[in-house]
């Protein structure tokens, strides 16, 4: 095949790596910007991941789907929550989490770990460039369903959710390759949407309550009072 | 064989001669990032000469260990260098002494008596730094394991000069495990050497100090030994970061001596562009609050643990 494919691999396997440190990092970091700023680097992994899957494999379609991504999480999501969501969550440089950060990192590195065990015994997907998609997709999903039970705040939960998303599109694109382009592109616009509402929803909160931690809402108010 | 020695003392020569001279050219980049002059990047030299000519004065409380001290600090880095590749890329005379996790020891032994002097005097300031260096280090000792590790199920080997072999093709080069594995150790350089996002190196303030501390103490000869050793043992380091682990770009193919003496401005090259990412790193961060030390070496750990399961993945 073609000359260029171990590299073309090897790319992939560091779109791999930047994508499941961004995930840790997604998990652990402090700020409120920081996680934001590593939703963004994770998106561009995967749309390298997925570009280079493209050029490798032969799926012009995939490319489309490269640069629908491009466009809406890298870019789109980061504005709408800017948009959406109060300035001063944005400001926030210390979000509270349920267990401290280095045993939530040993916790993840587990999980990695679980996923890598759990893929190596499926059949390898899509040949040698998306051979290592499969175990580092299930990290990121994994890693994504933890971050979300492990923050406190609506927006890093938010991430999580997309972390999760882009976990598994991560994994599915060396899965199935040549999916129709139409089934590809119902997720990002699925995600906008989350962003969206759950965006609309944490401002609302915000502006009732006074607070988006999750773990403080546990009372009930009298609805609608202004 | 008789110039194989010869490569290898041309190698210790190296190391000795220009390490003041990389940190001196690192301070003063520092300096000019935030828009002030700076010393002369021959000041390290300066200020050895200086130190060497003072008098020196020792502690009536302190033991031989705080005597032996700066001369095992002084002499680690240059065991370590006769085992890594400097200006070589084939194995010189004393490559199979000692493989990486060997050198790592040596390296750790002119730490450990750093840390034994500083507790020998009764100065305060002495044993706080002394134990803040050991948290630093038994945080830093898994990431250390974990990228020997990664190196050796990679590579087939941790002695330096095979590993360095591997990187050579672009695929290779490319590998998710080898990007990680460097970053991984780059972050560990900036921890064992004290660089900013862990340690000031240019603080003057004794309750801040992690790696300065330790020599406090000392003046004259002893104060000279030191500051040389730290210099050397950064120099050492960004050797085995540039020319094990990303690769052996630069170093002499042949046993010539006019390719080994070529190798000199051009691995002096590669440092100088190693110095500028520093430089970057270190204009750019804040140093941390020592409790969150651990976190950023947590995030050194990961790094490597991610580079070894990458490693790992590639059937």
């Amino acid at each position: 095949m073609n000359a260029l494919m171990p590299v073309l691999a090897s790319l992939n396997g560091l779109a791999a790596g930047v994508f499941l440190l961004s995930a840790f990092g997604l998990l652990a970091t402090r700020q409120m910007q920081g996680c934001v700023r590593f939703f963004r680097l994770q998106s561009l992994a995967l749309v390298a991941s997925i570009a280079l899957i493209a050029v490798g494999l032969r799926v012009p379609d995939l490319l489309a789907v490269a640069l629908l991504d491009l466009a809406i999480k890298p870019l789109l999501i980061p504005w709408l929550l800017r948009r959406y969501v109060r300035e001063e969550l944005f400001r926030r440089r210390e979000i509270d989490q349920v267990l401290n950060i280095p045993s939530s990192l040993l916790i993840a590195l587990a999980l990695t770990i679980i996923a890598y065990f759990v893929a190596v015994i499926l059949p390898p997907a899509a040949g040698l460039m998306g051979a290592i998609n499969v175990p580092i997709g299930l990290a990121g999903l994994l890693l994504g369903a933890f971050t979300l039970a492990v923050r406190r705040e609506a927006v890093p939960q938010l991430i999580g959710i997309f972390a999760i998303e882009n976990g598994s599109l991560f994994a599915g694109i060396a899965i199935a390759p040549r999916l129709p382009l139409v089934a590809e592109m119902v997720f990002p616009f699925d995600m906008l949407i989350i962003a969206l509402v759950i965006g609309i929803l944490t401002r609302i909160t915000q502006e009732r309550v006074g607070t988006t931690e999750v773990g403080a809402l546990r009372s009930l108010r009298e609805g609608g009072a202004e | 064989m008789a110039r194989s020695i010869g490569f290898n003392l041309l190698q210790v020569l190296f190391v000795v001669a220009l390490a003041p001279l990389v940190s001196g050219v690192l301070a003063r980049l520092k300096e000019v990032v935030q828009s002030r002059r700076g010393p002369s990047i021959f000041q390290p030299y300066r200020d050895l000469r200086k130190f060497f000519s003072k008098d020196e004065i020792v502690s009536e409380q302190a033991s031989w260990i705080f005597r032996v001290t700066p001369y095992v600090v002084f002499v680690a880095p240059i065991f370590v260098t006769t085992l890594i590749p400097v200006l070589t890329s084939y194995p010189l005379f004393f490559a199979f002494m000692g493989d990486m996790l060997g050198g790592g020891f040596v390296l750790a032994l002119g730490g450990f008596f750093a840390t034994l002097a500083a507790v020998d005097t009764a100065n305060p300031y002495g044993p706080m730094g002394a134990s803040r260096t050991r948290m630093v280090g038994f945080l830093a000792e898994p990431v250390f394991m974990i990228v020997f590790f990664t190196v050796s199920f990679i590579a087939g080997s941790t002695i330096p000069y095979i590993v360095q072999e591997h990187w050579i093709t672009l695929s290779e080069f490319f590998a998710p495990s080898h990007v990680l594995l460097v970053i991984a150790f780059v972050m560990l350089i900036l921890a064992e050497a004290g660089r900013i996002p862990v340690d000031n190196p240019t603080g003057h303030f004794e309750l801040a100090m992690i790696d300065e501390s330790k020599s406090l103490e000392y003046s004259g000869t002893g104060m000279a030994l030191m500051k040389w050793g730290g210099y050397m043992k950064l120099l050492v380091l960004m050797c085995i970061l540039l020319n094990v682990l990303v690769s052996p770009w630069g170093l002499a193919q042949r046993q010539s001596v006019g390719d080994v003496l070529l190798a000199v401005p051009l691995v002096l090259f590669k440092i100088g562009l190693f110095v500028l990412v520093l430089v970057v790193i270190e204009s750019s961060l804040s140093k941390l609050r020592l409790f969150r030390v651990s976190e950023f070496l947590g995030a050194a750990f990961v790094t490597s643990v991610v580079a070894m399961i990458t490693g790992l993945l590639r059937f």
